[in-house]
């Protein structure tokens, strides 16, 4: 799948600060539609901060989003509307425990009037197919494994029919087992053609399924560049180091 | 007098069994709308309480809500009763049982909105941003997500609220209603017998009791049944 020039997500300076801590310091980048962005960097170079700050679930403090051409980080800015279109999976899978696996994944198109019960049935149950989980429809969240769980969640995600989708570590709460199967599944994404930014540790993944590798360290992108590149010639010191402590 | 006597004298004489019947009667009534204005009133003051701390917004019912809990709890609930009674409704007269539903359900709201509060507390912070993130608004999130996970946690507690309210009524009497047990103590004066009444009374909140202990149980195993299957 090739990437577009069409810019879904423009960064320009983005700061974010917690009092005097100041976690993001001035972050630009552009993400095109058709683009698979892996994130990486040292715990607490705020590279999950950052992912967060592009549906706004962290509120930037200073510089702007442009999603899709609107500035997202205007306070007049109707921002349930534009998560609708922002997909994210989560660590931690976050999947509703009080509803079906298939309730889970209908519930927001339901709820914002987006699909009718019937449609979203269907959508779940084709999404599942997709997934590789058919026969779990009428299970619980408590009764999957990790690996599960996660795919259920990229599916429910997906249901919202979403332009770009944020993964925050997603298979770092994962038995290693299970890593795999949801690896997997955003490598069949990508192919598909999903715009994708992603923190992980997976370098594998960075490598093979990235099209661009962002090293972030003390709230700055240090560098930037294609996989191939970026792991056979890194520029930064820190990410030299970085990169023989985990390779 | 032998036990059947006595049993005859305190109730069947002069159907004094009637006291006991209608303070029943007027026990149920109380409890019955007492708590469902304290489940409404105390999730309002929840929500607004769990909205400022989740988002900053609504300050000033905030600080209105907080004063409330203050004051209800700090304060006993016959005084509370009282004040109802003879403050507030001094000049109209909404007939006794009314006030009785109005001071008992405002008592109660204030411990509802606490329990309901850390109910929403407990649930966890990921599963109010998977909501946000998916683009539901801070409602939605609210009543699909986090409400029906609150509840099912809170369950016991709001059944034990409930139980703890039934008994306070027995205070009715001191705003001269017939309650239950002011409907067994009439008896009392009437026969200068006390045994017979009073064990009569305690007997009937304790069936209750046992009977919505078994109510809350049922419906808690009912919810936590549907999540494993």
């Amino acid at each position: 799948m090739s990437v577009s020039n069409e810019v879904l997500l423009d960064v320009q300076g983005l700061q974010k600060a917690y009092g005097s801590n100041q976690v993001l310091n001035g972050i630009t980048t552009q993400i095109r539609r058709g683009e698979v962005v892996a994130i990486i960097g040292p715990s607490g170079c705020g590279k999950s901060t950052f992912l967060r700050s592009l549906n706004l679930l962290e509120e930037p403090t200073g510089g702007k989003i442009l999603f899709e051409g609107t500035d997202i980080t205007d306070p007049k800015v109707d921002i349930n509307r534009h998560r609708q279109k922002i997909g994210m999976v989560f660590q931690q899978f976050n999947l509703f425990p009080h509803k079906t696996v298939k309730e889970n994944i209908m519930l927001a198109p339901v709820t914002l009037k987006l699909m009718s019960k019937e449609e979203a049935e269907k959508t779940a149950l084709e999404l599942l197919k997709r997934v590789g989980l058919p026969d779990k429809a009428d299970s619980y969240p408590d009764m999957l494994s990790g690996g599960q769980k996660q795919r259920i969640a990229i599916a429910r995600s997906l249901a919202m029919n979403p332009d770009v989708m944020l993964f925050d570590e997603p298979t770092s709460a994962l038995d290693p087992e299970m890593v795999g199967e949801v690896l997997e599944l955003m490598q069949e994404l990508a192919k598909s053609g999903m715009t994708m930014v992603v923190v992980t540790h997976e370098m594998g993944f960075a490598r093979e399924v990235a099209t661009r590798v962002l090293f972030i360290d003390e709230g700055k992108i240090q560098e930037e560049n294609s996989p191939k590149e970026f792991f056979a010639n890194p520029k930064n010191k820190r990410l030299q180091e970085f990169l023989s402590k985990t390779l | 007098m032998s036990l059947i006597e006595q049993f005859q004298f305190n109730f069947l004489d002069d159907s004094r069994w009637q006291f006991i019947v209608s303070g029943l009667k007027n026990t149920i009534i109380i409890t019955f709308f007492a708590v469902l204005l304290g489940i409404f009133l105390g999730f309002v003051i929840a929500i607004v309480r769990s909205t400022h701390d989740k988002t900053g917004k609504l300050k000033i019912l905030n600080v209105i809500c907080r004063v409330y809990l203050t004051v209800i709890r700090g304060t006993p609930t016959m005084v509370q009763l009282l004040i109802v009674y003879y403050v507030i409704f001094a000049t109209v007269d909404p007939g006794k049982i009314v006030v009785a539903i109005i001071a008992f359900g405002m008592n109660s709201a204030a411990y509802v909105a606490e329990i309901v509060r850390s109910g929403i507390m407990s649930i966890d912070q990921g599963q109010f941003e998977a909501g946000r993130s998916l683009g539901l608004n801070y409602t939605q999130t609210m009543t699909k997500i986090i409400l029906p996970q609150a509840v099912k946690n809170i369950l016991p507690a709001l059944g034990n609220e409930l139980i703890v309210l039934l008994k306070e009524t027995s205070i009715s009497g001191y705003i001269g209603l017939m309650d239950l047990t002011r409907g067994g103590d009439i008896i009392r004066s009437q026969t200068y017998s006390a045994l017979f009444p009073l064990l009569a009374v305690a007997a009937i909140y304790l069936i209750i009791v046992c009977f919505l202990t078994y109510l809350v149980g049922r419906l808690e195993r009912r919810l936590r049944t549907n999540e494993r299957k």
